[in-house]
């Protein structure tokens, strides 16, 4: 670029210059004459820079070359230069796929541009805050919640809405950072309470609903700022600043009232009433509306459903405990302590004795705490012993003759209720993949292209680990430390030791591992895409290890057709077929993993290999809507499963991405062996990387 | 390794140790039973304080072998040395203990490697004695020796399980964080902050607990919570001190910082 000392082209030049470039489209009518006087009144390096340009866009099409020179002046005074290369290099595209006339119309909307541009240059997007929102809120704890986008803010206390793009503030820190206010209000709106009254019977004969519950929205704000300020003083105040349209004083009158600690959302209410209708509070950008229709929805089914599980997980444990003293048979009632000062602890008691509670009972109870404040004495009566509908046994005595003729495996089910295993109970059968597009294995490598590399470097660094190997009968080098020490000892009046060389080589891994892939319905889009990369970019990584593995997908429906993918076996290499077989993985119907694992770790058994390694990929927790394999069920098969794989002398491990897993899956493969990948998007990237760590 | 330069020696002053539940008398009494120790839980909840506390009140010499993955027996055992004319033995750190009576904790003891671990297990049941292959020894040890090792469970990696072999030889004794008030309490007096922020950095570590498994693979422990404590006892302003102490150190990736981060910014 010129400096901006240098003088700029007078008119007559330009007029020269720019008749030479956009002669065609010159007439007697209309002529260089007046750019070039627009022009003449650009400094140097303006002059330059529409000059280099409008010869670029001539080079396409000397009309456009035209429109763009007499424009410049204006799009210069209302962008910057990278600006303005944005909005040619956006005509120029258009042009090319549009022709001219759509062309002229972009470089016309300069206006239009320039408002775009700033919104994308300060603006936040949903997208990009979303995975890191979702752990702030996680850290944050009490319940988690979704994050979905919405036009306006609001929860319906098991999601939080957030618009997919904000362009309030200048910047695109501080609209980040109002995205995080936002979420974190909105978390706060589920964790102190908001939603346990009933608000629109609240404000009913309050004025006009909507104005009513945006003052109330407002009201609620200040309550829960001062809730968070006593804890998370930091978001407080970044919440405080931004309520910058200030109370009427009437309003503002009544804050302490709102602050106090044992404020709840009567209060608040209260507060709306004496307040009347005619008044018009500030709405705050970080505070959303309030949708308690949706709330209310949402909260009465899992109020629902959490009452019936509780009950049944009550039943349950009041069973283990009666099996394990017999004796002492207590009348099996069951008490709730909760220390106020505590905040979320609860203390579980049966029969007046603490009883630790397993992990998703604890959740649950704090769940039920969240919304009700307490546990209700109803809650505590354990129900029943869990009505069991064994209607589809029975009818079928022999599953196998279902599938009669056919290379049919029978399978036990673990069913917890009895404490036994149904005997011969499933019938699996292996089935082909259908190759799936050729093209797909290439198009995710380019896709990933930059991070294949590193992957592969990555595993090569993996395989080099360790290659010196010590203490060896022969090899490269002299073992010096050996030979000291085989010196002294020789010395010593010992016999000398003969393992005295290093060897480099290939440490054999000795490693042999199992992917089971959930081809389930509900995998059905992005979920499927993600696993299939996620397949190829887990093959890349092994192909360069070396490690033995192979792929199963696995799905079914019902205990008679329970279904086995074989995408690659152990023996078979990575061949053309396997990458179809990849590309072919799609979603089909149910989860019924325990079959699965027992099939599966029983062909990984076989596989001479000093580790063997069985990785679920999957979405959720096992589940087929027939034979009642739903929930606690299909969770006790499955664990039962693995517990028969280890036995086996097979590691389980599980890669999820169920943000519930916690919930179930400890239970399932044990406190640490599984992995929650949060954000689908990034499986494929993922999946290599957990395994790397779980091999070293 | 310079022949007799780590003396086995007592632990003088008391280190403070904050019991969290009965593990102190059940330490005890598996010292006095003769059995040896196996300390689980996650890093920096306090297992290496625990064992200098118990050494300390014990009154026995505290012997601490970091395992590393190229530690060999010898390496515990002992080795000859030549030294200028003669050939001389030196013992091993296992060795020195049993010789000792004196306490040898093995840390993290999945590290070092395999056949390593096997020359423990005469000595970690009831015959407790240490072959000592090269002296055509066996060294009987005398009944105040002590085994103790650590072992932290959360390793997702399938090659760092402790076989069932060893493992069922050791007294197992569960460590975790301490409750609330309990790790405030420590972290007030290991750092010399105020009640008040000790109990915010508490907060903190909890909300990040409730990350692990969401792509934290351990939470900040106790440690890093007195080290932030410790920076911010020196005048380092809280979030900066939390940034380096305990974020950093969690993680590198960008977007989990981010959310570290965020849930410093919102506590301090």
């Amino acid at each position: 670029m010129r400096s901006s000392e240098e003088p700029p082209l007078a008119r007559d030049d330009l007029e020269d210059l720019l008749e030479e470039m956009l002669d065609p489209v010159l007439s007697s009518r209309r002529t260089a004459a007046p750019l070039a006087e627009a022009l003449s009144a650009l400094p140097a390096a303006h002059q330059y820079f529409v000059l280099h340009w409008a010869a670029a866009v001539a080079a396409s099409s000397t009309e456009l070359a035209y429109q763009v020179v007499a424009l410049a002046r204006e799009a210069l005074s209302t962008l910057d230069q990278e600006g303005m290369e944005g909005w040619l290099v956006q005509a120029m595209d258009v042009y090319d796929k549009r022709g001219l006339y759509a062309a002229s119309a972009v470089l016309k909307d300069l206006r239009g541009f320039s408002r775009t541009l700033r919104d994308t240059r300060s603006g936040a997007c949903f997208d990009e805050v979303a995975s890191f929102l979702g752990l702030f809120l996680c850290g944050l704890s009490g319940r988690r919640l979704d994050l979905q986008t919405a036009d306006v803010p609001y929860t319906d206390t098991a999601t939080v809405y957030l618009p997919g793009r904000l362009v309030f503030f200048p910047s695109r820190e501080r609209n980040q950072s109002l995205y995080k206010t936002m979420a974190a209000h909105l978390w706060a709106q589920t964790r102190h309470g908001t939603f346990n009254r009933d608000l629109e019977a609240g404000i009913v004969g309050c004025g006009d609903p909507a104005a009513a519950l945006a003052n109330l929205a407002t009201l609620e704000a200040i309550r829960l700022g001062a809730r968070l300020a006593e804890f998370l003083p930091g978001l407080a105040a970044e919440m405080h600043a931004l309520r910058t349209d200030p109370l009427p004083p009437e309003a503002a009158a009544m804050v302490p009232e709102l602050e106090r600690a044992d404020a709840t959302v009567d209060d608040s209410l209260a507060v709306l009433w004496r307040l009347g209708p005619g008044i018009l509070l500030p709405q705050w950008p970080y505070v959303g509306i309030l949708r308690p229709d949706q709330a209310l929805k949402v909260r009465a089914a899992r109020i629902e459903s959490e009452k019936s599980t509780l009950r049944a997980e009550l039943a349950k444990l009041a069973q283990e405990s009666r099996r394990s003293k017999p004796s002492d048979r207590g009348a099996g009632r069951f008490r709730v302590e909760q220390e106020p000062e505590k905040g979320q602890d609860l203390t579980l008691l049966l029969d007046e004795r603490p009883v630790a509670p397993p992990d998703g009972v604890t959740q649950l109870l704090r769940s039920i705490v969240l919304d009700l404040g307490e546990i209700p004495p109803e809650y505590l009566a354990a129900a029943g012993d869990g009505a069991y509908d064994d209607t589809a046994s029975g009818a079928e005595k022999d599953p196998g003759a279902a599938q009669a003729g056919t290379d049919a495996q029978i399978y036990d089910e673990w069913d917890y209720r009895r404490g036994h295993y149904r005997k011969a109970w499933c019938v699996l059968q292996e089935r082909q993949v259908h190759f799936g597009d050729p093209g797909f294995v290439p198009a995710t490598l380019a896709k990933y292209g930059p991070q294949v590399r590193q992957l592969r470097r990555r595993f090569e660094a993996l395989r080099g680990e360790d290659k010196v190997v010590r203490r060896e009968l022969f090899g490269d080098d002299v073992d010096l430390d050996a030979l000291i020490e085989a010196h002294a000892d020789m010395r010593a009046g010992h016999a000398l030791a003969d393992r005295l060389f290093l060897r480099r080589d290939a440490v054999d891994r000795n490693m042999a591992v199992m992917f089971m892939v959930d081809m389930s319905g509900s995998t059905k889009g992005w979920i499927n895409d993600a696993e299939r990369e996620a397949l190829v970019m887990l093959c890349e990584a092994l192909e360069t290890l070396g490690d033995r593995y192979a792929i199963f997908g696995f799905s079914g429906i019902t205990r008679k057709r329970c279904e086995i993918y074989p995408v690659k076996r152990f023996e078979e290499p990575y061949s053309e077929d396997v990458k179809r077989r990849i590309a072919g993985i799609q979603p089909l119907d149910f989860t019924r993993m325990g079959v699965a694992i027992r099939h599966l770790a029983r062909l990984l058994s076989r596989v001479e290999a000093r580790t063997r390694l069985l990785v679920t990929l999957s979405d959720g927790k096992p589940d087929d809507h027939y034979d009642g394999y739903r929930g606690e069920y299909g969770i006790e098969d499955t664990r039962q499963a693995l517990i028969e794989a280890k036995r086996l002398g097979i590691h389980p491990f599980c890669i999820t991405i169920d943000r519930e897993a916690r919930d179930y899956l400890p239970h399932m493969y044990g406190a640490v062996n599984w992995a929650l990948v949060d954000d689908v998007a990034r499986l494929p990237l993922k999946v290599a990387d957990i395994y790397r760590r779980l091999t070293t | 390794m310079d022949p007799g330069s780590t003396e086995v020696s007592l632990i003088k002053a008391e280190p403070y140790y904050e019991p969290v539940a009965d593990e102190i008398q059940l330490f005890e009494a598996a010292y006095h039973g003769r059995l040896p120790v196996l300390l689980k839980g996650p890093t920096g909840c306090g297992k290496t304080r625990f064992m200098e506390h118990m050494a300390w009140r014990l009154k026995r010499p505290l012997v601490t072998v970091s395992c590393h993955d190229d530690l060999t027996a010898s390496d515990l055992v002992g080795r000859y040395l030549v030294t200028a004319n003669e050939t001389v033995w030196v013992d091993g750190p296992l060795a020195r203990a049993v010789r000792a009576g004196a306490i040898c904790y093995l840390d993290e003891i999945v590290e070092a490697r395999k056949d390593t671990i096997v020359v423990i297990h005469p000595l970690a049941d009831d015959r407790r004695f240490l072959p000592m292959e090269k002296r055509g020894e066996l060294l009987q040890a005398p009944p105040e020796f002590m085994l103790a090792m650590s072992y932290n469970p959360g390793y997702q990696s399938v090659l760092k399980d402790l076989k069932q072999s060893t493992r069922q030889r050791f007294v197992a004794i569960e460590f975790d964080y301490p409750e609330p008030e309990l790790e405030q309490r420590i972290i007030e007096r290991e750092s010399g902050v105020d009640p008040r922020l000790a109990a915010k950095l508490v907060r903190l570590a909890d909300m990040t607990r409730n990350l692990k498994g969401s792509g934290l693979d351990e939470g900040a422990s106790t440690r890093l919570l007195v080290h932030a404590g410790k920076l911010i006892a020196r005048g380092v302003a809280p979030r900066s001190a939390c940034q380096g102490a305990i974020t950093q150190a969690l993680t590198d990736e960008r977007e989990m910082l981010t959310a570290v981060n965020e849930l410093v910014h919102a506590v301090f």
